[in-house]
């Protein structure tokens, strides 16, 4: 079953055409990666699923609702959480709490609130956040401030605060970006343990091992189109997405 | 339509003291990142090297004369300042031309007085946070106007203008009114000249000079200029230096309309704030259009026709002014996207 | 009711302490020369004032700089209370600090659409508005610069339904025959600073706190983690008015005046300075440097020049007399030039305030003398922002 529909979704900036009649179905379940070489679009399409760019023709819609022109928060609360490509954390709060604030997202709602007991009362929503951070290998830095840790590190904690959301869908900007090799393949085998759980994703990434370890379902980016959508391993050969890459990866 | 007119005048010369700080406050936030809430000082600081300027130039000697006496027996004492003492006829013109003379003052003073700021204190806050710049810069405006309370005391301290710009200027009848209904003080009309001309002069220095153009370069770009390897420290010193002779400038000129006292920077820095503000923060055109505009509006309000349908509003036209453009227009009327908005 | 009071025990702990030393002030105090009741109510009414901002500003990061209106309107709705109702202190700080409420939840609403600076200079231009208003227009409600003040034909229906007639006689406030000026007035405010500090502490420990934080570290953040922040920094704001508007309240029952210079800009400016310096977004760091503040205006507008000359009257001459005329610039009249230099001093130095300077100390004295257990303990507890 599809989750995730974009149809003929167009955006200019200025005179630019940045994404031109771009369809794409996400199953339920699966790996979906976006790949493309630079500037054909892929961040400009991700953001159209979270409400940070709103398409000037199309639509988005997630288990049957319209993404366009709601606010972020209601997006997140329908089921979509995003890692961004620069980790987006509580730099000044501790690993637990920087954890332990989107859980309250997903229990409590968009607006409670929650004044008149301890975060100290919360046994069940810290357990789950220390499961998440034990997960993503985190779990003995819980009290650090987050602000002092490695990059490889922030990304790891975005992920657990992803993940602790139970999200019915989760995007993903580059997740390994800068990482080195073995961090990589850590976070490689982090998020096949993920998807092996049934959740489905949306990967946009440049390494092309990442993508072909872990994608059921990749779609081609080129200057704002979908030019193939297939398997991983149909993709290979294609001579469309070689032309597209003009030999910049190895495929 | 020439009352109306009028008012059009009246808010122009505070419009153009708005302008005039709003301007180097724009500047100095647009290149340097930082917010100056210090710049009302500084406006402050250039009305008293006028005061200073007139004070000095009005130093005396005091002589008997013993062949005149007084009611009381005493003999008459003649006072002559020494300028007029040494320079004459000349001295007297310096005398009355206090204000403008102290302009070739105020200039190299508030130059220094900026360059020893920005090296001093506000080159340490380029990366803090907003809200400790606003915190470190309001306290020194606290410690500037208290040296200058200290100094010259709590009570303003008149200062006349030159005695052929102190009359009307019936300035209707040049542009077909009837005489005798626009009539305008000369001083606020010489301030309002002058304003232009400094605001013009900033312009062409930014518009016609390699400096400038590194300057507006950095306002676009902070991060891209930074990377070309250009030597910004130094520039930045000096464009808060600039900034510190326009608002010095400024207050220099404005004497004669409002005789200074030391908290006067205070006043006009909060309603700069909200000129640069519903300009837009970092659009230097829209700083010296919603200075005027401002001023302008502020005049309009303080109509008795118009206070009588609305009472009060001339006490808070700025005001619900910067609310409503705010919200109508988050970016304030020429603001860019991207500037101060995390 | 057990929710109610569940606290862990080292905030009960610091609770404990700070109602002792609170309600121990007049005592405390006395060595420093402040053990006198009109000062320590100024010391428990800022106190309370500078821990609500503290909500506003220390966890959120929005830096108000109007909220001084949010005092005046309480001063003026106590005394209001005061001329229709009763001289009874309690209607009077409960509707202060409803009207500051719903005061700020206007303004708030409104200036909150924006962040960052514009926020600021919005709030900025609602409370001079307010000041230019109170001055000028609202002179009815006002009474305008002559500043608020009872009267002895005010109706105050209440007292009059039972039965009290304060006669020819001016009323002060009193609870209940108690008169709310001298000692009982203090302990009144320092009852009222002790709730006011206990219900900060739970917005501190609870979610909701928790939420503001991440609010100041990073908005976006919230908004992709499916939180709506508006309404959180809304309900911050309202309770940081309500503080404010009990605050101007309480100001009104120890002297039943209430004038607009309450409102004006450089009053906001004092409270951001006492929470700047006592730590914004600590919990015991406004209390601290709202004391700090007070009291040192108490002390350095008391001091003249007699006072300087016996100070320094151990020097030779000369050099009394250089002394004393450098120093008698920041006292006196000169007191706001030694508050600008100590809010540079601050800023500069120590951004977290005082709190800051007391845990720099602290780690200082753990590294030197605790034996290595003690200062391994406090590198892997870097104190979550409290």
């Amino acid at each position: 079953m599809s989750i995730l529909s974009v149809k003929n979704v167009n955006k200019n900036f200025g005179g630019l055409k940045a994404l031109n009649d771009v369809n794409l179905e996400v199953q339920e379940g699966t790996v979906h990666a976006i790949i493309g070489p630079n500037g054909a679009g892929k961040s400009t399409l991700l953001n159209c699923f979270i409400g940070r760019l709103i398409p000037d023709t199309g639509s988005v819609t997630f288990n049957g609702q319209s993404l366009l022109g709601i606010q972020p928060h209601e997006i997140n609360q329908a089921g979509v959480s995003r890692v961004f490509q620069t980790p987006e954390i509580f730099e000044e709060l501790s690993l637990i709490e920087n954890v332990m604030i989107p859980a309250f997202a997903t229990r409590d709602g968009a607006f409670t609130i929650n004044a008149w007991h301890g975060v100290s009362d919360e046994g069940l929503l810290r357990d789950k956040a220390s499961e998440m951070l034990a997960d993503v290998g985190l779990a003995e830095k819980r009290h650090d401030i987050a602000g002092q840790l490695s990059r490889g590190d922030k990304r790891r904690l975005e992920l657990a605060m992803c993940l602790v959301q139970d999200p019915r869908l989760l995007l993903l900007d580059e997740p390994t970006a800068g990482m080195a090799r073995a961090d990589t393949n850590n976070t490689i085998d982090l998020m096949k343990r993920i998807a092996s759980r049934g959740m489905t994703m949306v990967v946009i990434e440049h390494d092309m091992h990442v993508v072909f370890s872990l994608a059921e379902r990749i779609s081609v980016l080129a200057q704002g189109t979908v030019i193939v959508e297939d398997q991983p391993e149909n993709i290979k050969g294609n001579l469309k997405v070689q032309e597209a890459y003009l030999g910049g990866a190895h495929l | 339509m020439d009352a109306f007119f009028l008012q059009i005048l009246n808010g122009l010369d505070k419009g153009g003291a708005y302008a005039l700080i709003a301007l180097g406050l724009t500047i100095i936030f647009g290149t340097l990142g930082v917010v100056n809430f210090a710049h009302g000082a500084l406006f402050m600081m250039g009305a008293f090297c006028a005061v200073t300027v007139k004070a000095l130039l009005g130093l005396e000697s005091v002589r008997e004369d013993p062949t005149q006496m007084t009611a009381w027996g005493t003999p008459v004492e003649i006072r002559e300042p020494y300028v007029e003492t040494w320079f004459g006829d000349f001295g007297t013109f310096l005398l009355d031309f206090s204000v403008p003379v102290s302009i070739l003052v105020a200039l190299p003073i508030m130059l220094f007085i900026g360059i020893a700021m920005e090296r001093g204190l506000i080159r340490y806050f380029y990366k803090r946070p907003h809200a400790e710049q606003i915190l470190v810069t309001f306290g020194l405006a606290i410690v500037l106007q208290e040296i200058v309370k200290s100094i010259f005391g709590a009570n303003p301290i008149p200062q006349p203008a030159p005695d052929v710009a102190r009359g009307m200027i019936d300035f209707g009848v040049s542009i077909g009114f009837d005489a005798g209904n626009v009539v305008y003080p000369a001083w606020r009309l010489i301030y309002f000249l002058f304003s232009l001309a400094v605001i013009g002069a900033v312009f062409a220095f930014l518009q016609f000079t390699t400096f400038g153009m590194v300057v507006r370069a950095g306002m676009a770009d902070r991060e891209t200029v930074g990377l070309l390897g250009i030597d910004i420290d130094r520039r930045f010193t000096i464009v808060f230096g600039i900034a510190a002779v326009v608002a010095g400038l400024a207050g220099a000129m404005y004497t004669p309309i409002l005789s200074p006292d030391y908290h006067m920077g205070m006043d006009f820095l909060v309603l700069s704030f909200v000129v640069v503000v519903v300009g837009g923060m970092g659009s230097l055109g829209g700083a010296v259009a919603a200075g005027f505009l401002l001023g302008v509006l502020q005049s309009f309000a303080s109509m008795n026709e118009v206070k009588a349908i609305l009472p009060g509003i001339d006490q808070i036209i700025i005001y619900l002014i910067a609310v409503v453009i705010l919200l109508v227009r988050p970016r304030g009327l020429m603001g860019r996207k991207g500037v101060m908005e995390h | 009711m057990k929710q109610l009071f569940s606290l862990e025990r080292k905030d009960v702990i610091l609770l404990v302490c700070f109602t002792a030393a609170v309600f121990a002030g007049p005592i405390l105090m006395k060595p420093l020369g402040a053990g006198y009741p009109d000062l320590l109510q100024k010391f428990a009414i800022f106190g309370i004032f500078a821990l609500g901002f503290n909500i506003l500003f220390g966890l959120t990061g929005y830096l108000s700089f109007g909220h001084a209106a949010f005092l005046g309107v309480g001063s003026y709705t106590a005394v209001w209370t005061f001329k229709l109702l009763s001289m009874n202190p309690v209607p009077a700080i409960i509707f202060a600090t409803v009207i500051g409420g719903l005061f700020s939840a206007v303004i708030g609403f409104i200036s909150l659409r924006r962040t960052g600076i514009y926020f600021s200079i919005l709030t900025l231009a609602f409370a001079q508005m307010s000041y230019n208003l109170a001055y000028s227009v609202l002179t009815p409600i006002t009474n305008g610069e002559t500043g608020l003040q009872l009267n002895q034909a005010d109706p105050r229906v209440l007292d009059i339904a039972f039965g009290r007639d304060y006669g020819a006689v001016l009323p002060s406030s009193d609870l209940f025959g108690i008169d709310m000026t001298g000692w009982p007035g203090f302990y009144f405010c320092a009852t009222m600073l002790i709730i006011c500090f206990f219900i900060a502490l739970r917005i501190f420990r609870s979610p909701f706190g928790m939420m503001l934080r991440a609010i100041k570290s990073n908005q976006n953040r919230m908004m992709y983690t499916g939180f709506n922040t508006r309404p959180y920094a809304l309900a911050a704001f309202v309770i940081s008015g309500m503080y404010a508007g009990l605050a101007g309240g309480l100001m009104a029952v120890t002297d039943p005046l209430a004038g607009a210079e309450r409102m004006q800009w450089t009053a906001s400016g004092e409270v951001v300075l006492m929470t700047i310096l006592g730590g914004a977004g600590t919990l015991l760091g406004p209390v601290i440097g709202a004391g700090a503040i007070k009291y040192f205006e108490n002390i350095f507008s008391a001091y003249n020049d007699g006072i300087l000359q016996e100070a320094f009257s151990f020097l030779p001459e000369g050099l009394q007399h250089v002394f004393v005329s450098v120093s008698s610039l920041f006292v006196g009249e000169g007191w706001h030039l030694t508050l600008g230099a100590l809010f540079m001093l601050i800023v500069i130095f120590l951004p977290g305030g005082l709190m800051e300077g007391i845990r720099r100390i602290q780690v200082l004295i753990s590294n030197r003398f605790g034996s290595g257990g003690g200062g391994a303990d406090a590198k892997s507890n870097p104190a979550p922002a409290e």
